[in-house]
Order: C-alpha cells, then structure tokens, then sequence
C-alpha cells in the first residue's frame, strides 16, 4: 500500500505572530516553528498502517525551506520517503492553491491509497486543505475521522468513524482516498535518538514549480482567489468587571446579571 | 446589477433545525446592499418542507437538488450538487454555516468550481461591489479580510451564532426551483452504513449557554457540580484541554485552538487559566463569567464578570441562586 501523509509546518502557538502586512502574508523570519499539531495524528496512523497493513510512507510538506524540519522530523519516526513542495511561486497561496500543489505532489508520487492529513492548521485554521485535495484528486473525502476501522488495499477500500453533529457516522469508502484525522484518534510517538541521527544525514528532494508541471501563474498569491485586503488587530474585550463581596452577595449580583441578559429560559 | 446573495440550507434526513437558516438574515443585508434577493439552496431527499421554512425565513426564491441519492447526509453528493447550483445561477456570495456538514459541503464545492473560500467567517459587509469577508487569524489576536476577485460566486462559511436570525414570519413563502441533477450511487465513492448517536450530544457550537470546566476543577467529579449548572441553564458543558488530556471528560467538549470555536451567548468558565489557545476558542462569547481563585488568572482580562474564588464554592452557590430566581 501507498500511504501519503501531508505535514504543514506553522508558527509555534507560544510564538509571537508577524505580519507583512503590505503583502498580507505571514513573516516567519526568526518564528519558533513547529509541526501543525493536527498533523502529529496523520504521521502516526500512517505509520500505524503501515505497520499494520504494509506499505510505504512518503510524507508532503509545501513552504519555505525551513518546513524541512517537519520532513526532517518524520524520517526520524520511520517515513520512507519525503518531499517538500518549495518555490517562490507558492508564497501567498490560498487553501485552493495549497491543495492543488499538494494535488500535483501526490500525482507525482504516483499510486497512492490513501492520504492522511490533519483536521486543520493552526495558523491558516482552515480546516478545509484535506477536503479540497480530495475534489482536485478526485479521492474520496473522509473528513473529521476519529477511526480508521479497515483498510483493504487489494479491494480498494477502507472504513472509518468520522466525528459529526450529533454522533458517530461509519463510512465505507473507495480507495484511494483523503483522511483527515482529529485529536484522539491515536498516541503520536516521539522519535528516538538514532532516527533523528540518521534523518539529519537525508538530503531532502525539493520540488518545484516546474517538478510538479503546475502552472506558476495558477497557485501563490498571483493565482489565489481569495485576496486579503485588511489586517487589523479587533479591540480588545471591554475592561471586566470583577465583582467583590462575600460569596453570597456575589452568587446573587452574577445570577441576577445573567438573568437579566434575557438569554435563560 | 449584482447577482443574489444564497445561502445553503444544512439540515440531516430533511430534519428542520431553526439554526439550519440562520444566515438569511445576514443574507438579507447583504443583498439589500447589493439592491438584489437573498435566496435559499438546498440539497436533500425530500425539500420541500425545508423549502417552505426557508421562505418564512426570509428565502425569495429556494433552489433545490432533490433525489434518493441525497438521503442521509454525504458530504461528497451534496458537494457536488452544490458545485451544480452554484456552477449554473453564479450567485454573487454563497453562505454555509461553520459546521462540520457545511464546511464538507462548501471546501468540496469550492475545489470544484476551482477556487478557495473564506472559512469561519465573522464579519461580512459589501464593499467595492464584492463581499468583504472578515475572520479571526491567530487565536483572534488578529482579524483578516478577504475578498475573492476572481470567483463567482464568493464562497464563506459562517461561524454559527455570528449573526443573528432573520425573523419568521408564516405568511411569506418562497418560489421553489428544483433542478435536476443526475448522481447515481455509482458515481458516488462514500457511504454511511451506520450511524451512531452520541450518548451525551453534546452541541457545544449551537449551545446558547456553555458552563466549561479546567485543571482547576481538580478531578472528574467537578464535571458533575459544572453539568448540574449548565443542565439548570438549559446549556452545554465544555472544557479546557487541560480538563480533557486529565481524561475527566471526551475531546468532543474541548473548546479552543484544537478543539471547537463557540460563541455562546454565555460561557461561564470555572477553575480555567485563559491561555491564548483556550481564549482562541471562546473569546467572541457575548458575556464572558471567569471564576478563578488566582486574581492574576489570564482569563479575567477577557472576562466581562470576574469572580475571584474557589469554584467549588461559587458555582453551587450561583445553582442555588438561579433555583429559587428561576422557580426551578
Ligand atoms: C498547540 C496547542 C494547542 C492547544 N489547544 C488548546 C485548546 O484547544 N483548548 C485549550 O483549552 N487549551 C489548548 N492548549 C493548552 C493551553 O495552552 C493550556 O495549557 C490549557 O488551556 C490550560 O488549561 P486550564 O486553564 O484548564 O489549566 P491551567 O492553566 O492549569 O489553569 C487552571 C486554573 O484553575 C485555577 N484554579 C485552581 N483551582 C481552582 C479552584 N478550586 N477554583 C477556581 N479556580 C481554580 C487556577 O488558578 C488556574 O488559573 C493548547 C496548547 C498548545 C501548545
Ligand atoms: N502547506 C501545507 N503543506 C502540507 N500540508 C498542508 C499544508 N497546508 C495544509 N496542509 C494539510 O491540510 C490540513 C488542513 O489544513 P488547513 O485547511 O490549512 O486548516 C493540515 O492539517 C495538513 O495536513
């Protein structure tokens, strides 16, 4: 089995964001970065069935050079192949351009069941990558998976539990497909020492533009569609009020101020 | 003069769910600004009843698919039936709900029709002749807007709750245009083949009230004294990561970054720090009640009421109150 994982680098949560705000792009020079945490739970059930079921992993990622430390990374747990998605003409891509990159990616790589990725990004907190890649490719869309139940490489086909409204649906589909996976799903592992040796040793392929046969004019900033024309920092929440006294006067100035929102019936 | 603005009716085996047209009412705005019609579109097996609800919701006109291929929920039919509708009218701007089935819907239509989409969005204004679509960025220490100048139609998903509901009114009725759009079960590589209901049903994006519980409540049995409180409200209860990595309660209540973006009318936080992650998830609730026993907590700075205290005496205290204010 052929077993794709798509691995987004973004800005460490405890980092302080930077803006370009003529460009509307994000400015990473000198940001702490880390692997999308979404994105820890696709790299472990693709090494989960991998071990189960037998195959080889080949792990994405599309960014700036740096984004080699998430491959980095993921050699060191074990993925047999990695590729990083890099050109000046994918800076300022849209989710659309993003998935059509990773689109071209997966169809150069050829042959692959099934593509795991996250629920969404911490930065770009879209959450709508995996489904796009899905329509571009074509693949099945299984979004919001919780649980992979089975997969059958030989019979084209793989079920799952998705998380939905409400409850737990149960979906077979065609092979190949496009997994997103959230939070719970699995224990992502932690790399050992001899792995993250031998992965700092890998020379890690880059491909371009021009690899990928994808039109340079259709992705970045000159083919997104959605165009950002304003960053602004929202006002902060009004200062609060902290309400003082004895517990029981405050229990009864906060039930009364509640009831008066008129929103408890 | 500009196209309608539609928005897509979300709804689960043709069930009517008030919420389910909660955007014709921004809808509205938006087309009066234009000086055209907010209309509805809906795929399903059976439409008609939902038709009618969205005319006396404010719907000039219904577009539907209708078909037995469409019975259930499949996020990947109703996309591309959605792409069909959308592909053949070029509304100027169409509206889903920041739902799960909505956003299934919306992402593998946009991918269809080849463009991107404005996610989670919580502002939306006419400007320039387009759609100016705002949403949080980073944990909403930032807000974006974006517009898309290439497509037609416009393509958001809204965060629930972020606008308020048109109101009804029985006597208004909307023209229903039914398409038909061929899709056989052969054309189609997903299925359900079973459902699960959730044990707890926990709707934390529709709650109106959510009681959310942290590290601070010390174990599981505070999850107990929190539900009777939202349970009296008439709420949901929700928690901190930190609540639920403990294992005192299911991911599916996490609120936060990596977990759900609510914005309930009232979020009562009991025993939480307000880190930015937990903030990222909750800080657009309308009315913020903090209950920390730490005076430097973080999350007083977003909090409208604060109270200083331990929960343990403060949120049986507010059930007694509410029991004899609210009769119950
Ligand atoms: C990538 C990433 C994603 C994350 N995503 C999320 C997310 O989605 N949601 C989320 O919540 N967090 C998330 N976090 C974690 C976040 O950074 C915090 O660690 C977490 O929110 C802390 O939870 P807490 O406030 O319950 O616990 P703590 O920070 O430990 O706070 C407990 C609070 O309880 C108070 N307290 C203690 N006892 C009592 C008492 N008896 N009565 C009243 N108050 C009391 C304390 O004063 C303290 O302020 C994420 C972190 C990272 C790195
Ligand atoms: N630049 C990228 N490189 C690799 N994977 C990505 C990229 N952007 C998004 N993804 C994948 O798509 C998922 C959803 O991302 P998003 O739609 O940005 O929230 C992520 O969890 C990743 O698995």
């Amino acid at each position: 089995m052929k077993i794709a994982v798509c691995l987004k680098q973004v800005p460490d949560t405890e980092a302080e964001i930077k803006w370009d705000i003529p460009k509307g792009t994000l400015s990473r020079d000198g940001m702490d970065s880390i692997t999308n945490p979404f994105d820890e739970f696709a790299l472990e059930e693709a090494l989960l069935t991998k071990e189960n079921y037998d195959g080889e992993i080949v792990a994405i990622s599309m960014g700036p050079e740096g984004a080699k430390d998430v491959l980095r990374n993921a050699l060191a747990l074990t993925v047999d192949q990695v590729a990083l998605c890099t050109d000046d003409a994918f800076a300022g891509s849209d989710t659309y351009s993003t998935a059509s990159v990773l689109a071209a990616a997966i169809k150069k790589v050829g042959d692959v069941d099934v593509v795991f990725a996250g629920k969404q990004s911490t930065d770009g907190n879209t959450g709508v990558v995996g489904a796009e890649l899905a329509a571009i490719l074509g693949f099945s869309p299984l979004t919001q998976v919780a649980k992979v139940r089975s997969i059958d490489a030989a019979g084209k086909k793989i079920v799952v539990e998705r998380a939905v409204e409400g409850g737990t649906e149960v979906v077979e589909a065609k092979l190949p497909a496009v997994v997103s996976v959230i939070k719970g799903i699995n224990e992502p592992r932690l790399p050992n020492l001899m792995g993250i040796r031998k992965a700092s040793k890998i020379d890690i392929p880059q491909w371009s533009a021009g690899d990928l046969g994808v039109d340079a004019g259709k992705v970045g900033a000159a083919g997104a569609s959605t165009k950002v024309v304003e960053i602004a920092v929202p006002p902060p929440r009004g200062a609060g009020e902290i309400l003082k006294g004895e517990i029981e006067e405050i229990a009864n100035t906060i039930t009364d101020k509640l009831i008066d929102l008129k929103v408890i019936k | 003069m500009a196209n309608d603005v539609w928005v897509y009716i979300e709804h689960k085996d043709g069930a009517i769910a008030p919420m389910s047209f909660e955007l014709l009412g921004i809808g509205k705005q938006l087309a009066d600004a234009f000086g055209s019609s907010v209309c509805a579109f809906v795929v399903g097996d059976k439409v008609d009843d939902l038709a009618k609800e969205a005319g006396a919701y404010g719907a000039a006109k219904v577009y539907a698919v209708e078909g037995d291929v469409f019975k259930g929920f499949r996020g990947e039919a109703y996309a591309k039936a959605a792409a069909f509708l959308l592909d053949k009218y070029k509304p100027e701007i169409a509206l889903f709900r920041a739902t799960i089935m909505g956003t299934d819907v919306a992402a593998g239509a946009a991918a269809q029709l080849g463009f991107g989409l404005c996610t989670d969005t919580i502002g939306l204004a006419v400007d320039g002749g387009k759609v100016k679509m705002t949403r949080a960025a980073f944990g909403g220490n930032y807000s974006v807007s974006v517009v898309n100048e290439k497509a037609a139609p416009q393509i958001a998903t809204v965060r629930p709750k972020a606008f308020a509901m048109g109101e009804k009114d029985v006597s208004k009725s909307a023209e229903v245009i039914k398409e038909s759009f061929a899709l056989a079960d052969a054309d189609l590589s997903t299925k359900v083949v079973e459902f699960i209901q959730s044990a707890t049903s926990v709707n934390l994006v529709e709650a109106d009230i959510i009681v959310s519980g942290g590290r601070g409540l010390g174990n599981e049995q505070g999850f107990t004294v929190l539900q009777q409180l939202a349970d009296l409200l008439g709420g949901a209860v929700g928690a901190s990561r930190a609540a639920v990595d403990s294992e005192w309660i299911p991911y599916e209540h996490q609120v936060g970054q990596t977990g759900k973006t609510v914005k309930p009318k009232i979020y009562i936080a009991c025993g939480i720090s307000g880190a930015i992650q937990h903030l990222a998830g909750m800080r657009t609730s309308d009315c913020i009640v903090a209950i920390n026993k730490d005076p430097d907590a973080p999350i007083f700075k977003a909090a409208t009421f604060g109270i200083v205290g331990d929960y343990k005496e403060v949120v049986p205290k507010m059930i007694e109150k509410f029991k004899s204010k609210l009769g119950k």
